[in-house]
């Protein structure tokens, strides 16, 4: 009983620094997301028109759009309109990657989208925060576009209804439209391979990629 | 714990339990002058106004009924209980970020549309997690943060009170300490200090 006297300071030493430990290792800027395995909110939102991606579908997922292939086919106005609504996307797997032109990390990150998307590991949908479309798709034609749709959430209400609090954000969303996986600021090779990319493994198989959703 | 303190009470003699009782009464007062301080400080907190709110809200172009839920006490209550996501450390009313002008406004559409504080909270917290509330609900998840800083303060408190009625067991075994008054001048103050220093030996070698 005697001992406890001495061991009691050091015991509770031991457990302060146990948490200071745990502190340590933690962002608190990571706040965790209550819609972890909850549908994803429901959205319709205007797409991004991108004069390269004139003859791409909502769904397909090319990797490159650099190239000056526009389309004379299609008419601007035609597309101006044009909205994507989240029930479009199901049936396939995708990434939902919240970005801007403004956002340095967004820049940051985004080789590994563009390498993504030429693997075609999985369908990438951009979700344009905040942004002015005009320098969303210059900065989509100086950097890459590994989208295959974007939507423009101007206002960032949808962005809300998402949790988002920050650019970037990337979620995994199965082919039902349950989020499975966020990933709070800029992706980090490390986090793809360590985090991201067993996450899109463990999804369900899908029936036929690519086959699914946009209709 | 409980074991050793019955064990010492048996050896104490009877005298000692007056100068244990006044210990305690301190104890009480300080625990009582603590919870003081914590609810005066915890009101000053709430009563601080937030001016940044109103007129930055009033600068984005609302319509009267918006405005008029901007004024209200009610949506500064809100705000102020609510956290902004990017700089934590501050709440929706006094946040000047963006995103806090963003939910802002969300919590006013909600106020217009007749949803009533509770609704509004879960909106967010179905959002953001409930990270965004100042004031966490009550749960078996959040009882450590609510009992936590109690069970400190009586785990402290008991520690104090032990240590405080240890100390005089050791300080009447010397029969010329309860003589010299404290306060008084000279060598009485060296002795007093050498009684401190032999009692911290004692209770060393013990």
């Amino acid at each position: 009983m005697r001992a406890l006297k001495y061991l009691l300071p050091i015991i509770v030493f031991a457990v302060l620094v146990g948490f200071l430990l745990v502190g340590l290792d933690k962002d608190p800027r990571e706040i965790p997301s209550p819609l972890i395995g909850k549908p994803a909110p429901v959205w319709q939102l205007p797409v991004l028109d991108r004069p390269a991606r004139a003859g791409a579908r909502p769904g397909a997922s090319t990797a490159r759009s650099g190239e000056p292939t526009a389309n004379p086919a299609t008419t601007p106005d035609s597309r101006a309109a044009a909205t994507l609504a989240s029930e479009q996307l199901l049936g396939t797997p995708y990434l939902l990657n919240v970005w801007a032109s403004w956002c340095a990390p967004c820049l940051q990150e985004h080789p590994l989208f563009v390498d993504l998307a030429r693997r075609k590991l999985i369908r990438l949908v951009g979700f344009n925060y905040k942004d002015r479309p005009e320098d969303a798709r210059a900065w989509l034609a100086r950097h890459g576009d590994p989208y295959g749709d974007i939507a423009v959430d101007r206002e960032g209400r949808t962005a809300i209804d998402f949790g988002v609090y920050g650019v970037p954000e990337t979620f995994l969303i199965d082919a039902e439209g349950v989020i499975r996986f966020k990933w709070i600021g800029p992706l980090t090779p490390a986090a793809l391979e360590q985090k991201l990319l067993p996450a899109i493994r463990a999804l369900p198989p899908a029936a036929s990629p690519k086959t699914g959703g946009a209709a | 714990m409980m074991t050793e303190a019955s064990h010492d009470d048996s050896m104490r003699p009877v005298t000692r339990t007056a100068a244990g009782g006044r210990r305690t009464g301190a104890a009480g007062l300080f625990i009582l002058l603590l919870a003081a301080a914590v609810c005066l400080m915890s009101a000053a907190s709430s009563q601080t106004p937030s001016p940044g709110a109103t007129s930055s809200a009033l600068a984005s172009g609302l319509t009267a009924e918006e405005a008029a839920i901007v004024e209200s006490e009610r949506f500064r209550r809100l705000a102020l209980e609510l956290r902004c996501l990017v700089c934590q450390n501050q709440s929706l009313a006094d946040s000047n970020a963006p995103l806090a002008q963003d939910l802002r406004n969300e919590v006013i559409r909600l106020i217009a549309s007749g949803r009533d504080d509770n609704a509004i909270k879960s909106f967010l917290v179905d959002r953001y997690g409930e990270f965004v509330l100042y004031r966490p609900t009550w749960s078996w998840r959040n009882a450590l943060l609510w009992v936590g800083p109690f069970l400190l303060v009586l785990i402290g408190a008991v520690a104090w009170w032990r240590l405080s009625r240890a100390r005089p067991t050791a300080a009447d075994a010397m029969p010329a300490e309860p003589a010299s008054p404290a306060g008084t001048a000279g060598p009485a103050r060296a002795d007093s200090a050498q009684a401190a220093l032999d009692r911290v030996d004692d209770l060393l070698r013990r």
